[in-house]
């Protein structure tokens, strides 16, 4: 029997019941528009994570402190205090692939401005800082090393605590409160939005003078972090390693025994992001694949139905010449044909949601041509696969007892 | 009735044996549970090419079973049954599909058209397992349907047409594609006493061309239109004998009253 005549009954078949053949369908378009519009969902993220971390200048090293194991009991980074404002100097002095280095340190306060005030990150770093980071400015000027220096009361604020703090007003000039003293605002920074792999908000911060924060706000000497620029992007993992044998030899740590700080390249950070948004795009792709195999399963108690009520249908067939092979073949093709247009339109709807989600949630999402192919050949086989029984099962009926069927 | 004489001599030329079917000692055993249900005891019998045989027997006699063996619907459990010289008892299903496509021509009690599928497409049925294209498919099935008087309701639905008329359609899907053998189950058993007198002489007039006819039937007055009748009782041929004084239905319409539908 030609496929053409295969096609033709087999549309027929499922035009008579139409809306049981679109409800089944339906399985598979939830299935495969779950799995388009997930899959996009998720790259899209992984293509953003991507172009924030390139932003962010792909010849950065961070250097923090390390981290304390207490009786058992180890305390995350950030937490040593080895880490100092020598050994910054120490690498851009001896590290040929450094080419310069910013100090970080930090403590949170509450920040007071008139009547409003804002809990934030107040961090204490030099102007090199912005620089290694690709931070610009969106007002005024900020400190510079002489300010540094002189451990002056000056605030570069970030855009969510200027809007917090100061609303539509001109920050620049004015003076705020840090753990009650004041500090007159130069300059404000561009937004940055949420970090790559973190998800904080990097524009929640404050940056004053490392020497004022050092001194006035927390009386540490010591540095949480060390921002460094390699001489180029290639030079990263060298910076990276002549840094861990520098801060080794001088913070004496003996061969065998773990770091007292991290050293991690953007490049490492970039894999590391792009390899979690892998693991939740293959997440939700599985999650909404089980969607795809629940549709699969309708289609084939649908199939197991349509058998049973047409088995005259099939005896008649039988009778006039049509073989085993014929009979399977028709159902076959009929659960293919059902689950391939609920594929069709299942990728219309994905598409759908897609862009959807892109314009009311503002996420990026990535339609991948390569997950359309996939869901489509999916579907087919969801078709092949919970067609397969019910086909076997009309094709072995006996023709006899089929005529007789009432 | 043109088409039919093309049918009929189509099917003499493709055998010199006037010889059609042959059944040797021919037994059938179901299985049921424990039990073995012996339907057909030895049966032997041979049928010519152009004959026109009633097999007549109450129910449980064995007909029906004998009538799914020579439809090739099923196998016998031992003995031997030659179809034009060639023995199909223990062929594979798929060999006897061909059979059924080719030599034989169906019909039924009930009709057994596809509902919901116009008279033309019931009848293209058989032609689609053939290997024929679009064309010739076509034209076979709209021949057969004039041969039965039916060509100006192609394009009804089973519901749309009377039992004379969907038994007219099922015997137009028997003879399309060209069979040897004509086989009807009990094929006026759900029609009245005129309408089946219709269907007999259309079977009479096929059998005039040289088509080869097995009809079953518990109706006495049914077999008489038949050349032969063969009776069956407890899984064996009781009696074997040639019809006397055999009726023309042509004749005997004239003599009924005419029902108005």
């Amino acid at each position: 029997m030609e496929l053409l005549s295969i096609l033709r009954i087999a549309w027929r078949a499922l035009a008579r019941n139409k809306l049981r053949s679109g409800l089944t369908m339906l399985g598979v378009i939830i299935g495969v528009g779950a799995v388009i519009a997930m899959v996009g969902v998720g790259q899209g993220a992984s293509q953003a994570v991507q172009e924030q971390i390139a932003a962010m200048g792909s010849n950065v090293v961070f250097v923090a402190s390390g981290t304390v194991n207490r009786g058992g009991l180890r305390l995350g980074w950030g937490q040593t205090k080895s880490l100092l404002y020598d050994d910054m100097r120490a690498m851009v002095r001896e590290c040929p692939a450094v080419r310069s280095a910013a100090p970080g340190a930090a403590t949170t306060a509450q920040i007071v401005f008139g009547n409003d005030n804002w809990f934030t990150n107040v961090q204490g770093t030099e102007p090199q800082y912005f620089e290694i980071r690709d931070w610009t400015f969106a007002e005024g000027v900020p400190f510079t090393q002489a300010d540094v220096d002189a451990a002056a009361n000056l605030a570069i604020i970030g855009n969510t605590v200027r809007q917090n703090l100061f609303g539509a007003s001109d920050p620049v000039g004015q003076v705020i409160r840090i753990k009650d003293l004041p500090f007159r605002v130069v300059s404000v920074l561009n937004a940055k939005g949420e970090s790559a792999h973190m998800g904080q908000d990097q524009d929640d911060v404050i940056f004053v003078p490392i020497t004022t924060l050092q001194k006035k706000l927390t009386g540490d000497t010591w540095l949480r972090y060390i921002v460094v620029s390699a001489v180029s992007r290639q030079a990263s993992y060298a910076a990276q390693q002549e840094i861990t044998a520098l801060l080794r030899d001088r913070h004496r740590i003996r061969p065998g025994q773990d770091d007292d700080f991290m050293v991690r390249n953007l490049a490492d950070i970039a894999q590391l992001a792009d390899q979690s948004s892998r693991v939740m795009t293959l997440l939700l792709a599985s999650i909404a694949s089980v969607s795809l195999i629940v549709g699969g399963i309708g289609i084939m108690n649908i199939m197991l139905v349509s058998v049973t009520e047409r088995t005259r249908e099939i005896g008649i067939r039988m009778a006039v010449g049509a073989t085993e092979e014929d009979v399977q073949r028709q159902f076959l093709i009929e659960a293919v044909v059902l689950s391939l247009m609920g594929g069709a339109a299942g990728i219309l709807f994905g598409v759908g949601a897609s862009m959807l989600i892109t314009r009311l949630l503002g996420w990026a999402v990535l339609i991948s041509p390569l997950a359309i192919a996939v869901a489509a050949l999916f579907s087919a086989a969801v078709g092949i696969f919970f067609g397969f029984y019910p086909a076997r099962k009309a094709a072995r009926l006996d023709p006899i007892e089929a005529l007789h069927f009432e | 009735m043109s088409t039919l004489t093309q049918a009929a001599s189509h099917a003499d030329a493709s055998s010199a044996t006037p010889e059609l079917i042959r059944v040797e000692d021919v037994h059938k055993y179901y299985e049921l549970g424990e039990t073995r249900v012996h339907a057909l005891r030895g049966v032997s019998v041979a049928i010519s090419r152009g004959e026109f045989v009633a097999i007549m027997g109450a129910s449980g006699s064995g007909k029906s079973t004998f009538m799914n063996l020579l439809g090739c619907l099923d196998r016998p459990s031992s003995g031997r049954y030659l179809l034009e010289g060639t023995d199909v008892s223990q062929l594979e299903k798929k060999a006897l599909a061909a059979i059924r496509n080719r030599k034989l021509g169906f019909v039924f009690q009930g009709f057994n058209l596809l509902s919901r599928t116009t008279a033309l497409e019931n009848v293209e049925l058989p032609t689609l397992y053939a290997q024929l294209n679009k064309e010739e498919r076509l034209q076979r099935a709209r021949e057969a349907l004039r041969a039965v008087g039916l060509e100006d309701r192609m394009d009804h639905f089973p519901s749309q047409l009377s039992g004379g008329q969907q038994q007219r359609v099922a015997i137009a899907r028997a003879l399309v594609n060209r069979p040897s053998i004509l086989l009807a189950d009990e094929p006026t058993g759900n029609l009245d006493s005129r309408t089946s007198v219709e269907i007999m002489d259309v079977f009479q007039k096929l059998n005039d061309q040289g088509l080869t006819i097995v009809l079953v039937t518990h109706e006495p007055d049914i077999s008489r239109f038949a050349k032969r009748s063969l009776h069956f009782r407890d899984g064996k041929i009781r009696r074997d004998e040639a019809v006397a004084d055999r009726p023309r239905a042509a004749e005997a319409l004239k003599a009924m009253p005419r029902v108005e539908d």
